[in-house]
């Protein structure tokens, strides 16, 4: 409590503005832009991707406490699965002659 | 409960297995009666079957296992006498089709992984110097649903019939298009219970060797079978979640209609291979590494050397589990995926051979200017090294996507894979039985019936599966009940027949060993029989319940070694006796087993409101459980001076054995 009672939280005020940037900006594309659906859908998806990034690093103290770096390698070991599992399954099932 | 046909609960009209149900029955009936006559009832129960020790636990991983590879070698038996001539008449194709679907999946599921986890169960806590594993509870739950789904899937063949997909069970063959009958259901629901104890037992032994390491022992300074099988329960943790999610999907195509694999509805049926094999490829790293951990042991205690290379050995386990994970797609390269994807998944599946020959070396160079003693645990592990590497090498030759679509579905793939699963996996589970015989029970496995049961075996086995890789490579396709008299096959068709006998007479002298050394073996032994190097054998055999009665403390790689050579921390002053907290037993894992069999059963007849009256148990037990402030007890100091005063003082102690 003390240490964050102390100082300036620069962290958290970046990533706050980070964060509201990435919510307007998905908004302002998905309403006010004439790009197809699928470049949307594109473009908001990686601003997810990013504004999920910024929220675990920035808020909810990731790297922070004596298990910093266990949570880290949790979540990398996490994506590695997730993009293997799904990514993977996707691209074996649809390239190839069948399609 | 509308629907069920009576008549087709039993399987009739086969005398094999007219036979095999009697057999069962006089078998259950003898046990029964035998257990009252002896009045063990109470002793089974209060003694095994409520137990949460982790040793107890893992030898009941370990019997139920023996017993099944006798079923699943039985069947292997049954299909080499098929094919011992051509045109036989003893299996038709469905029977075959039938046994070479349950020798596969219990070869793989109910005998290797329970063997394997029944000595990591035993070993692991005495290799950290703990008491118990993380969740002891947990882990008879584990125990008991592996054995709940062993059991359901047992039974398939006499009550409903066998599965007949093979041990893969690809769609739309699994399906209910083509398989209407309920067998299939079997192999859905009977894995995904084992699965489940699967599961749980890696998480159990990740937090084990994380959270419960003795004093001193960092990462770096844990023995080899414990770094193995920690990096094996991290793949369980990672893969089984595919199997369980593959295996729902496969239920509900079955029971409830949907199509997710189902093709006539829209489904995809090679998704099914894509899961299985995401989950199945990880699966035999699951296998083998615990293995390259017991022959890591091995090696280094019988060159008399700490292991070559270490560290070496840990940046391969660790490579060998992350690329175990993207190679998944060489088990049906011809499904035509197209040549990048094929290309791709040949390149990881080569590269995998990269870090098992670093271990390959550094066994070697282990052994390198060692003093060699040449027991039965070593000559397993010597008998190793060959083998594999003839595994390994045509397990690259299948690896190249374009040379596959030669091999592939023929002998030779088959010859491959026992190739690597039995010198890599059966061979170390002898090994690693031979070797810690004498923690586990007191007394040595006779060394002489040893060398018959290795000779034999090694022999047959060779035999048996040397020619299949020619038979392969001739033409003959997999899962095949039977040939032709023209095909030319017949000579080494037979060779393998001879070849599986001798390999029976090999497991037979394992079993008479067994029986010989319960009865005549010297039970006043060493508790270091062999100069070993690491905590187990710093501890009583068979160990005291406690494991250690103060928890040794580590300072080097090979502790035991080092405590003998200096001679330090090997005695027990009565002040450093401290009272020691243990987890009481409970009833109430081995009742959720039965709870959890009881309700697959119901779903695998599709008694839909039988199976869910039947899972109200299962809430129920995790109602109980979540209720349940049972803290263990404290065994006392004398008690634990009684103990300890029956095996230090006894001759032939660790001490005397120092070289
Ligand atoms: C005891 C000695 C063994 C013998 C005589 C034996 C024999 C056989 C035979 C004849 C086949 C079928 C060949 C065909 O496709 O027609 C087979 C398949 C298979 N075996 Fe074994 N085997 C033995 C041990 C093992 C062990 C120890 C394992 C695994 C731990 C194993 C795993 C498998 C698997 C997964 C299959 C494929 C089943 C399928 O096609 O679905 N076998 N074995
Ligand atoms: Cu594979």
């Amino acid at each position: 409590m003390e240490k964050i009672m102390k100082g300036f939280p620069l962290s958290h005020v970046i990533g706050f503005v980070f964060s509201l940037i990435l919510t307007f900006g998905a908004a302002g594309i998905a309403l006010k832009t004439d790009l197809s659906f699928k470049v949307i859908m594109w473009i908001i998806g990686s601003l997810a991707i990013m504004q999920a990034g910024i929220q675990l690093f920035m808020f909810m103290h990731l790297r922070e406490g004596e298990d910093g770096k266990t949570n880290v390698l949790n979540i990398l070991y996490g994506v590695f699965m997730a993009v293997v599992i799904v990514a993977g399954s996707i691209w074996v099932l649809s390239s190839g002659h069948a399609h | 409960m509308m629907g069920i046909k009576w008549n087709e609960l039993l399987i009739t009209g086969d005398p094999l297995i007219l036979g095999s149900q009697i057999a069962i029955l006089l078998t259950m009936i003898g046990i029964v009666g035998g257990i009252t006559y002896l009045k063990k009832w109470r002793w089974l129960w209060s003694e095994w079957l409520t137990t949460v020790d982790h040793k107890r636990i893992g030898i009941m991983y370990i019997i139920a296992a023996v017993l099944m590879f006798f079923r699943g070698g039985i069947d292997g038996l049954m299909m080499k006498a098929q094919t011992a001539r051509p045109e036989m008449e003893f299996l038709n194709a469905q029977h075959y089709n039938e046994v070479f679907t349950t020798h596969g999946v219990i070869m793989i599921l109910f005998m290797a992984m329970p063997l394997l986890i029944g000595i990591m169960n035993v070993i692991i806590p005495l290799q950290i110097g703990a008491r118990d594993v993380a969740f002891p509870q947990l882990n008879a739950l584990s125990f008991w649903l592996f054995f709940s789904g062993a059991m359901l899937f047992n039974i398939s063949f006499v009550i409903g019939g066998s599965p007949d997909a093979g041990w893969t069970s690809y769609f739309p063959l699994a399906g209910k298009e083509f398989s209407p009958s309920i067998a299939n259901n079997y192999y859905a629901i009977a894995l995904q219970i084992a699965g489940i104890g699967t599961l749980i037992s890696g998480i159990n032994f990740v937090v084990t060797i994380l959270k419960m390491r003795t004093k001193g022992m960092t990462l770096m300074k844990m023995p080899m079978f414990t770094w193995t099988s920690f990096i094996a329960s991290v793949i369980i943790v990672a893969a089984f979640p595919i199997l369980t999610v593959a295996l729902a999907l496969m239920t509900t195509d079955r029971l409830y209609g949907t199509h997710f694999f189902t093709v006539s509805g829209g489904g995809m049926d090679m998704l099914w291979a894509n899961l299985f094999w995401l989950w199945g490829h990880p699966e035999v790293y699951i296998l083998i590494l615990p293995a390259f951990g017991i022959y890591s042991e091995i090696f280094a205690t019988f060159s008399r050397k700490s292991l070559f290379g270490y560290k070496s050995m840990i940046f391969s386990i660790v490579a060998i589990a992350i690329l175990s994970m993207v190679v998944w797609v060489h088990h049906f390269y011809t499904m035509g995926s197209g040549p990048a994807v094929n290309s791709i998944f040949s390149i990881t599946t080569m590269a995998i051979a990269v870090p098992t020959g670093i271990k390959i070396f550094n066994w070697l160079f282990t052994m390198r200017k060692g003093r060699i003693k040449m027991t039965t645990p070593m000559l397993w592990a010597l008998a190793f090294i060959p083998c594999f590497i003839i595994g390994g090498v045509t397990g690259v030759m299948l690896g190249m996507g374009a040379a596959d679509f030669q091999y592939h579905n023929t002998l030779f793939l088959v010859a491959h894979f026992h190739y690597t699963i039995i010198p890599g996996v059966v061979f170390a589970v002898f090994a690693a039985l031979y070797y810690w015989w004498p923690k586990m029970f007191g007394f040595m496995l006779n060394e002489k019936i040893g060398k018959w049961h290795f000779w034999l075996f090694v022999i047959g086995f060779n035999v048996t599966f040397m020619p299949m890789f020619f038979l392969g490579l001739d033409g003959a396709v997999r899962r095949s009940y039977t040939y032709s008299v023209e095909s030319g096959f017949a000579p080494l068709f037979l060779l393998s027949a001879i070849g599986s006998a001798v390999l029976a007479l090999g497991f037979a002298a394992f079993c008479y060993n067994i029986y010989w050394s319960a009865r005549y073996a010297d039970r006043n032994i060493s508790s270091d029989p062999w100069d070993a190097r690491t905590l187990e054998w710093s501890t009583a055999s068979p160990v005291q319940f406690y494991n250690f009665a103060k928890q040794p403390e580590v300072t080097t790689l090979d502790p035991f070694w080092h405590m003998k050579k200096k001679n330090e921390g090997l005695t027990l002053k009565d002040s450093e006796i401290e009272e020691i907290h243990m987890p009481s037993n409970s009833g109430l894992p081995i009742f959720m087993g039965a709870v959890f069999s009881v309700a697959g059963f119901f779903l695998v007849f599709e008694w839909h409101i039988a199976a869910v009256v039947a899972a109200v148990g299962i809430i129920a037990g995790l109602i109980i459980r979540s209720f349940d402030y049972d803290e263990g007890y404290h065994v006392k100091k004398d008690e634990i001076k009684k103990i300890e005063s029956t095996w230090r003082n006894v001759e032939g102690e660790v001490h005397n054995d120092v070289s």
